[in-house]
């Protein structure tokens, strides 16, 4: 009788572990799938893009057609400011959509915004392009620095106001009441004691909102247009690094590409020490031990 | 044990005076709650001693918590709940206070540990006092020596006031939060299941706590533990189905109560 019975249960189990291991397999591939195309693109870029880097490419304005050297300098810079222009909307906005969707959900206006920020997300960007196009190029009549980090920011609100959302739906509910019940009013009990536990979330959602934006090119394209001069005043066409490498990637010239495939190395790298500095920043910082 | 034959001796104190000039901390007259229409609490007329621990018991869903979290306007922020009738603290409606001054004054403690996450154990003491007004930096020192005294903490964690409350056990945390709500020196405290997620020797240092602070605060304590309610209080009122049911000196409810309800509950032949 105990024999029989080990040996059906002893069949069982190996079916059991047998199940276990194809799933754990599956998983590895499926990890494997999400991650090769990244380095792969990682690597094929660096692998371009580095060779053709060099200090004058951080310098130097571009040249034309057929002289060698130059550099996207005023892309670089004109990426800078945009995300800077983009941040100043689309941060402040973002985080105090999500508060207010979570805070003060009681309200219907709360609910519509977070359906009018449901459809945001889903709006392709150069969409968001056309909408400033109308809203700023045509009424000013240029091509403009404005335009395209309202663009930016535009593209921001929903990832940052979503964010925010979720981060501040995890911080409990008892801290909340833990804060009003010692009198704290209720706006600081938002700011500085819900807020600054969902911090380390809501940092790491608007630098990767940041680092999206920086590689957008399509709201760029009818809005701050480009530029192959220095230029840092706001109401004129301004370069950008996505912008620029388009340019450069359709272009005919073997140099022009070259240009390119080193932008779009900058461009990944920027995006690399941007989640690289968030990762560091949020590390362990409420760790448990002591 | 000394504490038994102190809360006797109050007790008979307490009894001598007259009625008339005995002090009432919390008076509710008609105090009803209800969420959505539904009714947690019905007609709730009870007066609350100074200086005593009052305990509130009840089965659950009995509307205890209800009660104990309509004193501070912690319905305020639910959904669909209505409060009527009135409250008086200190003879004084609520209604004339500000909201914040009487979360201030009532305070409370809660079933779960809920200290502030992205706080060391210093700032988490300090953090009601620095939010509703500026303090000199020495001033806070005194205090938070004082409440983690008094809350029963400040000997374990004297040499760590800069570590995260995270790191604290479950009960050292309940008595962090005691002191915090201490720091701000409210005159009422109410506890709300404050030992129901606490082992054994930190429930019984919490109970310690709740003897001393009676001193100085008068303290409602919502309990499931009928043991707890006979152990630390000196009046308790018994709750069934929204109900105030009784309301008397602990030692007659749980020795000679007035209504069948009570004794079937607290002989544990209720249902």
């Amino acid at each position: 009788m105990e024999d029989y019975y080990l040996k059906v249960s002893k069949g069982h189990t190996d079916r059991r572990k047998l199940k276990s291991r194809l799933m754990i397999i599956l998983c590895y591939v499926a990890a494997a799938m999400a991650i090769l195309p990244l380095l792969y693109i990682f690597f094929y870029t660096t692998m371009q893009g580095a060779s053709s880097l060099n200090i004058d490419f951080f310098t130097e304005l571009p040249k034309p057609v057929g002289e060698s050297g130059g550099g996207m300098a005023n892309a670089i810079l004109g990426t800078l400011i945009l995300v800077a222009l983009g941040s100043v909307i689309g941060i402040p906005v973002g985080i105090f959509a999500g508060i207010y969707i979570t805070e003060y959900s009681k309200s219907i206006f709360a609910n519509v915004i977070k359906f009018v920020t449901d459809v945001l997300s889903g709006i392709p960007s150069i969409i968001i392009g056309i909408f400033a196009y109308g809203l700023i190029v045509i009424p000013m009549k240029s091509f403009s620095a404005y335009a395209g980090g309202f663009a930016l920011g535009v593209l921001m609100i929903p990832t940052i106001t979503r964010i925010t959302e979720e981060m501040l739906k995890l911080v409990p509910h008892s801290l909340r009441e833990a804060a009003l019940a010692l009198g704290i009013p209720r706006w600081k009990t938002t700011l500085r004691i819900v807020l600054r536990t969902a911090q380390s979330g809501i940092i790491t959602g608007v630098l990767l909102a940041i680092a999206r934006a920086a590689g957008e090119t399509a709201p760029l394209l009818f809005t701050s247009f480009g530029n192959s001069f220095w230029s840092t005043s706001l109401d004129s066409p301004m370069a950008s690094i996505p912008v620029q490498i388009f340019n450069y990637a359709i272009s005919p010239y073997d140099e022009w590409h070259s240009k390119a495939w080193a932008g779009a190395f900058v461009l990944i790298s920027l995006v690399f020490i941007v989640s690289l500095i968030v990762r560091l920043a949020t590390r362990n910082k409420f760790s448990q031990t002591a | 044990m000394e504490t038994a034959e102190e809360i006797t001796k109050e007790a008979a104190v307490i009894e001598t005076v007259s009625e008339e000039k005995v002090k009432y901390t919390v008076e509710t007259e008609g105090l009803t709650v209800s969420f959505k229409g539904r009714e947690a609490i019905n007609d709730i007329n009870i007066k609350i001693r100074a200086n005593t621990v009052t305990s509130i018991i009840g089965p659950s869903g009995c509307g205890k918590s209800t009660f104990l979290r309509s004193l501070n306007f912690m319905h305020d922020l639910t959904p669909g709940a209505k409060v009527k009738g009135t409250i008086k603290i200190h003879n004084k409606n609520i209604d004339e206070y500000d909201m914040t001054e009487v979360r201030r004054r009532v305070g409370m403690v809660f079933q779960k540990p809920n200290p502030f996450p992205t706080m060391n154990i210093y700032d988490n003491v300090v953090a009601g006092i620095i939010m509703n007004k500026g303090k000199k930096r020495n001033e806070l020192n005194e205090i938070v020596e004082q409440s983690l005294e008094l809350a029963g903490l400040w000997e374990e964690v004297k040499d760590r006031l800069k570590v995260s409350a995270m790191a604290l056990s479950g009960g050292q945390q309940q008595r962090l939060c005691i002191a915090r709500t201490l720091a701000v020196n409210p005159e009422i405290i109410l506890f709300d299941e404050p030992t129901s997620a606490l082992d054994p020797i930190s429930t019984s240092k919490i109970e310690e706590t709740l003897f001393h602070l009676k001193n100085k605060y008068t303290i409602v304590i919502v309990t499931h533990n009928m043991q707890q309610a006979a152990r630390v209080s000196d009046y308790t009122a018994y709750f069934f189905l929204g109900k105030l049911i009784e309301y008397a000196r602990t030692r007659t409810i749980f020795t000679s109560p007035r209504e069948k309800l009570t004794e079937d509950y607290v002989t544990g032949r209720f249902g």
